[in-house]
């Protein structure tokens, strides 16, 4: 969108049509990457992105080995034609924090004192990319660990959230953002939570919100985060469902 | 027989105190949940995940095959599929005794040989040790190597190594099968025997395997046992 719009929400209805407290369609499946030791695909919407995961393997440079746990190593990248302007392939600073964000929120969750000295490699790839990309990476990457039969305390789930107007230029709050709403609203939070117990493992935002209005985001992010955790785990049991 | 039921990790299993965490489990407060996506197994008080996936863990005594990679003064460096290399020693190689002095090292496994070994010894920083000695233990010379997941082992052994035994017995194949992953076949006909095998590694989660792998060798073998 060239323009900032007039709104993001007219009469309880954001532009794609969705209610606030919506989210949009997932479609996860697992086993994308046969190379892989585990993979997964996780579409938000038009947000399409895929994970594998290698390893436990033995970690290059040598320096990086540590004697009591394994290494979570974690690559963001998007593809050239996920974007309609033409991305510059490559890691830029904006990967490289994101890459870093991703790996420690994996940190968190997996039992990376089982493999000392190893390193577990997280590729994560948006083949297009319609907003919430690092969270759409970052379930898709849950999920290829859990397929790569690596052990850990439970899967993390993420959701986002955001402020965005209405004609008046009133503010709401609502989940899952999507490109518009990425862009020309008042706020983007992405969040992440070790699902089991409750900890949350990633939250950044970008722009600003008071408390009050965090809070509202993050109960309605809380319902989504239910659902796509029963989606995932639907779609890592689907694999081996017996007919 | 057990109840098997698929969980994905994080998942609570038991609930209570009455249980044990096995492999593939942590306990959490008073409830025990899955570390690993498999089969959670209930047998006596101890409770367990069979994984689905996965590379394979080196554990003493276990037969693998293993790949030198490397020959260094007075040991060998071999691949064993595992996250984690193994060493055999000079006197771990075989039965007499090697001179490091004047005999060649490669003379005995030189880089790229296949090896039947059995892990000897592994210790907290993860540093394997296999031999070579041993009944059954030995250089690869002919055959080949398939590799399926490691995880799939279990099954393609079978109970009391029943499907293996089934295999060979139909097909007259030679098999070895190593808990890293790697089975060596040679001789009789093997296409069946791979054709077998990656049947039984596609369809490991089945019930009833073992009477639909028989079936299928008495038809594709003629119906002889070789």
């Amino acid at each position: 969108m060239e323009t900032k719009p007039d709104y993001l929400i007219k009469g309880g209805k954001r532009l794609d049509g969705r209610k606030l407290a919506d989210w949009r369609e997932i479609s996860i499946k697992t086993g994308v990457i046969e190379n892989a030791d585990g993979s997964a695909q996780v579409d938000f919407g038009k947000t399409k992105v895929i994970a594998a995961v290698y390893g436990p393997r033995e970690l290059h440079p040598r320096h990086l080995v540590m004697s009591d746990r394994a290494l979570v190593r974690a690559k963001y990248d998007m593809l050239s034609f996920s974007v309609e302007d033409r991305k510059r392939p490559g890691p830029g600073r904006r990967e490289h924090e994101i890459s870093k964000v991703t790996a420690e929120a994996l940190s968190s969750v997996v039992l990376t004192e089982k493999f000392p000295r190893a390193v577990i490699d997280v590729f994560v790839t948006v083949i297009q990319a319609d907003a919430s990309t690092r969270i759409t990476g970052l379930n898709a990457a849950s999920i290829a660990l859990a397929d790569a039969g690596i052990p850990m305390k439970g899967l993390v789930v993420g959701v986002t959230f955001g402020k965005i107007y209405d004609e008046k230029g009133k503010g709401y709050m609502a989940v899952d953002v999507f490109k518009p709403e990425d862009q020309w609203g008042q706020a983007d939070i992405a969040y992440a939570k070790s699902y089991n117990d409750n900890k949350v493992v990633l939250l950044q935002m970008d722009g600003d919100v008071t408390k009050e209005e965090f809070l509202k985001g993050k109960e309605m992010a809380d319902k989504a985060m239910e659902y796509t955790y029963k989606e995932m785990v639907k779609a890592l049991k689907g694999k081996y469902e017996v007919d | 027989m057990e109840n098997k039921q698929l969980v994905t990790p994080g998942e609570v299993i038991t609930e209570g105190m009455d249980y044990l965490p096995g492999d593939g489990t942590y306990r959490d407060g008073s409830n025990i949940r899955a570390a690993l996506m498999g089969l959670a197994q209930t047998r006596d008080r101890l409770v367990k995940v069979i994984p689905l996936s996965g590379r394979y863990m080196p554990k003493k005594e276990d037969p693998v095959i293993g790949v030198v990679k490397e020959v260094r003064y007075s040991n060998w460096v071999l691949d064993i599929n595992a996250p984690y290399d193994a060493v055999m020693m000079v006197g771990e190689a075989v039965d007499r005794f090697i001179d490091l002095k004047k005999d060649k090292l490669t003379n005995y496994f030189s880089v790229g040989d296949a090896v039947i070994c059995r892990i000897l010894h592994i210790d907290e920083g993860m540093s394997v040790m296999v031999t070579a000695r041993g009944p059954g233990l030995r250089k690869l010379t002919d055959g080949q190597i398939l590799d399926i997941a490691p995880s799939k082992i279990p099954r393609i052994i079978g109970k009391g190594a029943s499907m293996v035994k089934m295999i060979k017995e139909y097909t007259g194949t030679r098999v070895f099968v190593g808990q890293n992953g790697r089975i060596w076949l040679q001789g009789g006909n093997e296409e069946l025997t791979i054709r077998v095998i990656k049947k039984i590694e596609a369809e490991a989660h089945k019930a009833g395997l073992t009477d639909e792998i028989q079936k299928l060798l008495e038809s594709e073998g003629n119906g002889n046992k070789a």
